[in-house]
């Protein structure tokens, strides 16, 4: 049976080269980067690099990137950090409504330790309103945090507008941006768009899991979360993931080459997939199914049949998707970005989410939509009466 | 300071000529239930009760928590061993132990010493006045009361002098293996885990079945079946947990059959596909959690409508159960996290809005002829697919 993976917004299968090279760290240049023997020495190379690779890929200074274990603790460390940082300033916070767990949940603890937190509506489509952004903002506002790319839907914000706007409304405050999902997607230029921080995870781009970074503009105040030995000049402590760290950096060179080429292929691939579910009865795609959205999440609601049950039978066929988002699937909560962006009721339940990968094949888009098509009537038949 | 345990077993005891059978499973049960702590221990059973004697250092918490899942233990007493150097010396130690044990000395208590080696210069009566005067005198707070003490201080002199006053309660029953296997009918729910733990209470080893419904449930629920029995089977022994893949019977059945019905006729193939497990697997009985009216499936119309397919007996050691009291067995037992992991199991899936509540048996067993033979070669082919998971807890 053919096995298709289309689960790649949750996490994409590690490159061979990537994981190669970390053998090779985990057993042979093992060294601590802290150490003063050549062993230590050898095994800071390789972190050097790494800021490197990824500063010149944003066109970032390489003293702008903090390694982190991956999403969750950059966000954390930019509003955390970010808050505490500048709290004398004013204790506002805007976020918006779609943000993944790591960054709402975070906005949650700061609004029990006393700060206030405005969260943006957004459109059909995902996308937040500029004006509303320009009406939350007061003069007590320290940090904006607005994701890249919407991990259930795919919708893509305004990033650079909404920099230019949070900038030109008060130069202090800081703008965040969760990346996870747009990093390798997108080209993104901290410095062009005003963005202070902004927070990527390996795994999401065919490296490790357990390591990503966050950027961290050198003028941006940010006080750290995490102590200990003063790693990382003291941002965050704790020896560095050496072998975590070299392989991101190669799965972020790999990327990286030959760009455009391959996001053109990923939307090749996304339109093949939407041309072929539409033509299904009963489905609609939820938030933008061109080129405005993400090159590689699609969102599909199908009437009358739970997501759970779909997508068992999918994975029936070797077929792997989730429901929602993954990273909140396992709590059968009813999904905030979905109902943010006003889909009713009866499809909030029935909603997958397919995300691709470079290493999508359109032969396993064309077996996809066809299982999907037969799959579909048949499930319709048995439900609860 | 502890260096063996007395195990109290109350309703052994008062079994006749077999007793040393049931002796001898509960000697086996502790054995295997300390495999799984650091240490060695030695078992052993002398005039009518049984120790466990530590040869090693061991984890007194841990040893504790191992010998409570053992059923057949009614009580385990923590013992000190003091070497016989005089009655002087073990005056003292008594002394000594009642301080490290009871901090607060405002209690009554009673002396009970027990002589096994004859040739002790004092006899029990002695030692019990004696060593309660001796305590008196160094702790005037403490005062005797022989009708109800507040602490009974059993001192039992053997090649060495026991000395012992506390009893951690065991989980009573009978050791598992005195009585046949039953199986058991395990759902991801609250229910059948408490079921399954109270049967096997009675000394029953238990073998279990599960029905899974994929796509419509997911390998989640299986795992969660499988964390389930394996927290029974740290009381009950190893488990083979039977799976039956039950999507074809259940969507046939949907098809042929008046939906308002479909959850007893369901339940009526499941009981009939435990029963043949059962029978191949030499089990005795059918186990499930049902309690009389907790939901449609199980008012006493539906449990006799399920219960006319079986030949064995279906014991349902809930029945007269409410809800709170099973879900106090089942957080006392370990299995309630587990079970409210919010995973849909095959009962619910298609169940009506309003499903019969008082089904008639004969219109049931009429409607049920739809079904013809072709749900007999798929019952067939669910048990010819049966996957059987070994559960043991170590």
């Amino acid at each position: 049976m053919m096995e298709v993976y289309l689960d790649n917004s949750a996490t994409t299968k590690c490159l061979p080269e990537v994981a190669s090279l970390m053998t090779h760290i985990m057993c042979e240049d093992y060294g601590n980067p802290s150490s003063m023997h050549k062993k230590g020495v050898e095994s800071e190379k390789y972190v050097r690099y790494a800021k490197e690779v990824i500063a010149k890929c944003m066109k970032v200074q390489e003293k702008e990137i903090l390694f982190t274990s991956g999403g969750t603790e950059s966000d954390n460390i930019a509003l955390i950090g970010g808050a505490y940082a500048n709290y004398r300033a004013g204790r506002h916070i805007i976020t918006t409504r779609i943000e993944h767990p790591a960054v709402l949940q975070t906005c949650a603890y700061l609004e029990e330790q006393g700060f206030a937190v405005t969260y943006l509506p957004v459109d059909a489509n995902g996308v937040i309103r500029l004006a509303d952004l320009e009406k939350a903002m007061t003069k007590n506002t320290i940090l904006v945090s607005i994701m890249h790319t919407n991990n259930e839907v795919g919708a893509v914000q305004p990033i650079e507008q909404a920099g230019a706007l949070i900038k030109r409304m008060n130069p202090n405050t800081l703008f965040h941006v969760d990346a996870v999902q747009g990093f390798g997607k997108f080209r993104i230029y901290p410095k062009r768009m005003h963005i202070d921080l902004l927070s990527v995870s390996a795994h999401k781009i065919h490296g490790p899991k357990g390591i990503g970074f966050l950027y961290i503009n050198e003028r941006a105040k940010v006080r750290p979360i995490i102590f200990g030995g003063g790693q990382q000049r003291g941002m965050r402590s704790g020896t560095e993931n050496v072998p975590g760290i070299a392989g991101m950096a190669k799965a972020v060179e790999e990327i990286f080459a030959d760009f455009d080429a391959k996001i053109q292929y990923l939307y090749g691939i996304k339109e093949r997939f939407v041309k072929g579910v539409s033509a299904i009865d009963g489905i609609r795609i939820n938030g933008p199914s061109g080129q405005d959205g993400a090159p590689h999440v699609v969102s599909v609601s199908i009437q009358g049949i739970r997501s759970e049950v779909m997508l068992h039978a999918l994975e029936d066929k070797g077929i792997y998707v989730s429901a929602g988002s993954a990273c909140s699937s396992n709590k059968p909560s009813v999904s905030a970005t979905l109902k943010a962006i006003g889909v009713e009721k009866q499809y909030l339940d029935s909603t997958l989410r397919f995300s691709f990968s470079l290493y999508t094949t359109e032969a396993e888009i064309d077996y996809t939509v066809k299982c999907m098509s037969e799959l579909i009537p048949m499930l319709r038949h048995y439900t609860r009466k | 300071m502890y260096k063996s345990f007395l195990i109290k077993y109350a309703e052994i005891g008062v079994k006749g000529k077999n007793r040393y059978l049931f002796e001898d499973r509960l000697c086996d049960q502790i054995r295997y239930a300390l495999t799984r702590c650091e240490g060695t221990f030695e078992v052993t059973k002398s005039q009518g009760r049984i120790y466990v004697n530590s040869l090693s250092d061991f984890d007194y918490e841990e040893t504790i928590e191992n010998l409570k899942t053992v059923f057949g233990v009614t009580g385990i007493c923590p013992v000190v061993h003091v070497e016989d150097e005089g009655f002087e010396k073990l005056c003292q130690d008594v002394i000594d132990y009642i301080d490290k044990v009871y901090p607060d000395k405002n209690f009554t208590f009673k002396v009970e010493a027990r002589r096994a080696r004859k040739n002790y210069p004092k006899n029990s009566m002695e030692i019990n006045c004696d060593i309660g005067e001796v305590l008196l005198d160094a702790f005037p707070e403490m005062k005797v009361d022989v009708h109800r003490p507040d602490v009974m201080l059993r001192i039992e002199v053997r090649e060495k002098i026991y000395i012992y006053s506390t009893v951690i309660p065991g989980p009573g029953g009978l050791p598992v293996g005195t009585n046949g296997k039953g199986m058991l009918l395990l759902s991801g729910g609250i229910d059948s885990p408490v079921a399954g733990y109270m049967i096997a209470k009675r000394g029953v080893r238990i073998d279990a079945v599960y029905f899974s419904a994929p796509p419509y449930t997911s390998e989640r629920a299986t795992q969660k079946v499988i964390d389930l029995a394996r927290t029974i089977s740290k009381y009950s022994g190893p488990i083979s947990l039977h799976i039956i893949n039950f999507t074809e019977i259940q969507l046939y059945i949907y098809d042929q059959c008046p939906h308002d019905e479909l959850t007893i006729i369901m339940r009526r193939y499941m009981m009939r596909i435990a029963e043949e497990i059962a029978k191949k697997s030499g089990c005795l009985g059918l186990i499930t959690g049902e309690s009389i009216g907790q939901v449609a499936s199980q008012t006493m119309q539906s449990l006799m409508a399920t219960n006319d397919v079986c030949t064995m007996p279906v014991y349902r050691p809930l029945i007269g159960f409410d809800k709170q009291e099973i879900v106090e067995v089942s957080e006392k037992i370990d299995t309630y996290e587990t079970s409210i992991q919010p995973y849909e199991d095959c009962c619910t899936i298609f169940v009506a809005k309003h499903p019969v509540t008082k089904p008639n048996l004969n219109v049931i067993r009429i409607h049920e002829r739809n079904l013809d033979e072709k749900i007999d070669e798929l019952v067939k082919t669910a048990l010819d697919t049966d996957e059987v998971v070994e559960i043991v807890y170590r």
